[in-house]
C-alpha cells in the first residue's frame, strides 16, 4: 500500500503538451474552406450586430430622408430609404442585431430541451423512452411554424417570447438525435467501465456519453439557428413580431407593399437573410467535415 | 476468512440459466483463475460479482459476499461504493474501454476524485504515479495523452491504472489479454501480477488461455455450462487433471515438442459442442464424457471435495 510513498517523487513539471494538439486541432479548422467561408460571413454578421450602434448612430427607425430613394440616389442613404424615409442600410445592420439573437436563442432553448429529452430516452430506455418518444412525435406531427404561430398567438410576440416558442416547436429533432447517439454509445465499452468504477448515471450521461454524442448536435445547431432566423423572418412578415424591435423580416413585411415599384426594400433583407442562413449552414458543413471521425487525419 | 465468497450463484436469462448453483471463494491476495469456453458463464459471474448484469439477465438465487457484506443486497448507492474502490474491473476490449474525448490522464483522476477526497491537482500528481506505476514511459508528459494516440496494450495499462488507482481488495480481470498481441499480453499480465503482490488484491482472473492460467494463477476453477467442475490449486491441476472435461481441454492442447503437428496426426479434441448440454437433466458434460455411465444422466453431480481439491464428477476418486 505504499505506491504513492514509492512514487511521489516522481512528479516532475506538468502540462506543457496540450498546446500542440489544440494547434493541430485548429489547423483541422483551418484547411476546410467550407467552414472557413461560413466563418467569415457569420462573423462579418456578427461584428456589424455587434457595432451597429457605432456605425449607425441614432434611432434606426427614425425618418431622416425623403421616403422611396433608390439605391445610389443620395449617397447619404447608399442603399436607399422606406417608405416612411428610414436609412434602409442602417435598418439593415440593426435588424441583424435582433435576427441573429432569435437564432441563437430559439436554438439554445431547443438543444436545451431536445438533449435533455433524447439523454434521458436513450439512455433509460424503456418506459421512459415509449413515453418522451410519444411526447417528440406529438411535436413532430405538428408543423414547426404552425406551432409558433399558436404560440404566438398566445404570448404577446417579443423578442424572448418569439425565441422561447422557437425553441420550443424545434428541439424534437434534437431529441431524436441524441437519442440515437445515446442508445448505440451507452452499451460501449466505456460506459461499462465507468459503471465499473462506480459513477453515477447522471455522471455517466453528463460526462462520459453526452462529449461522445455532441459532434452531429453541433452540425444540428447551426442549421437549428438557420432555421430559426427563417422563421423568425416568417413571423415578422407575418406582423407577428416586436413592433419596436428591427428585423430583417419585418423590413421584408413593411416593403412588400411597394414590391413593384421598390423592389429593392424586400430583395436587400432577403438578401442579407439569405446570406446569414447559408454562412450557418456552410459553417454546418464544415463542422460536419471536421468532426466526423471518419474523415479526421490527424 | 475469504475476501469473496460466491455461494451458490444462479444467474438467469429469459429462456435460459446461464450460472447455475456456482460457488467459490477467494481469498485476499490470490488469483484465482475461472476458466471455461466461450458461453460458459465466466464472464456472467463476474458481471453479478460487480453488479453490472445485462438489464434482462438476473440473479435468481444465490449470495455474494465481500468480506461479510452480501453484495446482492446493497442498495444501488451501496453498490457504487463497493465499485472501483473495493472492487475493479478490467474489460476485454481496451481500444473500446476508454472514453475516447477524454485525456487519459483526467480519466484516472476522475476514479480517484470520484472514491477519495482529493483535489484537481493531487489527483493529477497521483495519476501521475499511476501511470508510472503501470510501466507508461514519460508518464508526466502522456497524461494528456487521448486515448487514441496509444496502443492497445498502452491502453490496457491506463485501463489497469484507472482499476487500481483506490486500491481495491479485489481485480476482476475479464480476458484481458486477450485483444493483445502475444508480447504484449505477458507484459500486461507480468504487471498484473506485479501489482497484485505490491498492492496486496486478490485477482479473478477470467480467460480460456490454460498458458496464461498455468503462469499467473494460484488456482483455477474450470466451469462447464454454468458450472463449476473442478476446482484446484495450479501444481496439482496440471499435473493431474481429475475431471474428464479438464483432462480433455488439457489434452487438446498441442504439444510442439512430442512433434505434434495437424499434418502428421490428428489433434485431440473434446467430441461434441457445449450445446449438447441443452435439457440435460444429470451432468451436463455427459453426453460428451468419455467415462459416463448411465448413473450420470440423472442428476447433476455436486463438487465434491477431494482433499485440497474439490471435482463434481462421480466417477473420480471414487
Amino acid at each position: 500500500m505504499t505506491v504513492d510513498a514509492e512514487l511521489t517523487p516522481k512528479v516532475a513539471d506538468v502540462g506543457s503538451r496540450a498546446a500542440p494538439r489544440k494547434g493541430r486541432r485548429l489547423r483541422a479548422f483551418l484547411r476546410n474552406p467550407t467552414f472557413i467561408a461560413g466563418v467569415a460571413i457569420l462573423g462579418f454578421f456578427v461584428l456589424l450586430a455587434l457595432f451597429a450602434d457605432m456605425l449607425f448612430p441614432g434611432d434606426p427607425m427614425d425618418m431622416v430622408a425623403q421616403p422611396l430613394l433608390w439605391p445610389g440616389d443620395d449617397a447619404q442613404y447608399p442603399l436607399g430609404t422606406d417608405s416612411l424615409g428610414r436609412d434602409v442600410l442602417a435598418q439593415l445592420v440593426h435588424g441583424t442585431r435582433a435576427s441573429l439573437l432569435v437564432g441563437f436563442f430559439a436554438a439554445a432553448i431547443g438543444l436545451a430541451i431536445g438533449m435533455a429529452v433524447g439523454a434521458a430516452a436513450g439512455f433509460f430506455g424503456g418506459w421512459t423512452d415509449t413515453l418522451l418518444m410519444r411526447l417528440v412525435e406529438l411535436f413532430q406531427t405538428t408543423p414547426t411554424f404552425l406551432l409558433v404561430i399558436v404560440i404566438l398567438v398566445i404570448v404577446d410576440p417579443s423578442l424572448p417570447t418569439i425565441a422561447m416558442a422557437i425553441g420550443v416547436s424545434s428541439w424534437p429533432t434534437v431529441a431524436r438525435l441524441v437519442r440515437a447517439q445515446f442508445r448505440s454509445l451507452r452499451e460501449a465499452d466505456f460506459v461499462m467501465a465507468a459503471r465499473s468504477l462506480g459513477y453515477s448515471r447522471l455522471r455517466i450521461i453528463v460526462q462520459e456519453i453526452l462529449p461522445n454524442a455532441l459532434p452531429p448536435v453541433i452540425v444540428a445547431a447551426s442549421v437549428m439557428i438557420a432555421n430559426a432566423i427563417l422563421t423568425e423572418a416568417g413571423l415578422s412578415f407575418l406582423n407577428m413580431r416586436d413592433p419596436n424591435v428591427l428585423s430583417w423580416g419585418g423590413m421584408i413585411g413593411d416593403g412588400r407593399d411597394q414590391l413593384r415599384n421598390a423592389w429593392f426594400l424586400t430583395a436587400l433583407p432577403g438578401a442579407a437573410i439569405a446570406m446569414a442562413v447559408l454562412s450557418l449552414n456552410l459553417v454546418g458543413d464544415g463542422l460536419n467535415e471536421i468532426l466526423n471521425p471518419r474523415s479526421d487525419q490527424s | 476468512m475469504s475476501l469473496l465468497s460466491v455461494e451458490k450463484l444462479t444467474v438467469a436469462f429469459p429462456g435460459q440459466v446461464a450460472v447455475r448453483e456456482t460457488s467459490f471463494a477467494i481469498a485476499p491476495g490470490e488469483t484465482l483463475a475461472l476458466v471455461g469456453e466461450s458461453g460458459c458463464g465466466k464472464s456472467v459471474t463476474a458481471f453479478s460479482v460487480m453488479r453490472l448484469l445485462p438489464p434482462n439477465a438476473r440473479v435468481a438465487s444465490g449470495r455474494i459476499l465481500l468480506e461479510g457484506t452480501d453484495l446482492l443486497a446493497l442498495s444501488p448507492a451501496g453498490m457504487r461504493e463497493v465499485r472501483g474502490k473495493q472492487i475493479s474491473l478490467i474489460q476485454q476490449e481496451p481500444m473500446t474501454s476508454l472514453n475516447p474525448v477524454l485525456s487519459i490522464g483526467l480519466q484516472i483522476a476522475e476514479v480517484l476524485r470520484r472514491h477519495e477526497k482529493v483535489s484537481r491537482k493531487q489527483a493529477r500528481a497521483r495519476a501521475i504515479e499511476l501511470l508510472d506505476l503501470v510501466s507508461i514511459p514519460d508518464a508526466h508528459r502522456r497524461i494528456d495523452d487521448y486515448p487514441h494516440n496509444l496502443s492497445g496494450g498502452m491502453r490496457q495499462r491506463v485501463m489497469i491504472a484507472m482499476a487500481v488507482a483506490c486500491h481495491p481488495k479485489l481485480l476482476i480481470a475479464d480476458e484481458p489479454t486477450t485483444a493483445l498481441d502475444v508480447t504484449t499480453q505477458a507484459q500486461v499480465l507480468d504487471l498484473l501480477d506485479d501489482l497484485r503482490h505490491r498492492l496486496g488484491m486478490a485477482v479473478l482472473l477470467i480467460t480460456h488461455d490454460l498458458g496464461v492460467v498455468a503462469q499467473w494463477a494460484d488456482r483455477i476453477s474450470v466451469m462447464y455450462a454454468g458450472r463449476i467442475v473442478e476446482q484446484a490449486g495450479i501444481k496439482p491441476f496440471f499435473a493431474e487433471p481429475l475431471h474428464p472435461y479438464s483432462r480433455g481441454l488439457l489434452g487438446a492442447r498441442v504439444d510442439v515438442e512430442a512433434d505434434e503437428h495437424y499434418s502428421r496426426n490428428r489433434l485431440s479434441e473434446i467430441p461434441g459442442s457445449v450445446g449438447s448440454a441443452l435439457g440435460e437433466a444429470g451432468c451436463s458434460f455427459a453426453p460428451r464424457c468419455p467415462i459416463a455411465v448411465p448413473g450420470c444422466r440423472i442428476a447433476p453431480p455436486p463438487l465434491v471435495a477431494h482433499g485440497e481439491r474439490a471435482v463434481a464428477c462421480p466417477r473420480v476418486g471414487a
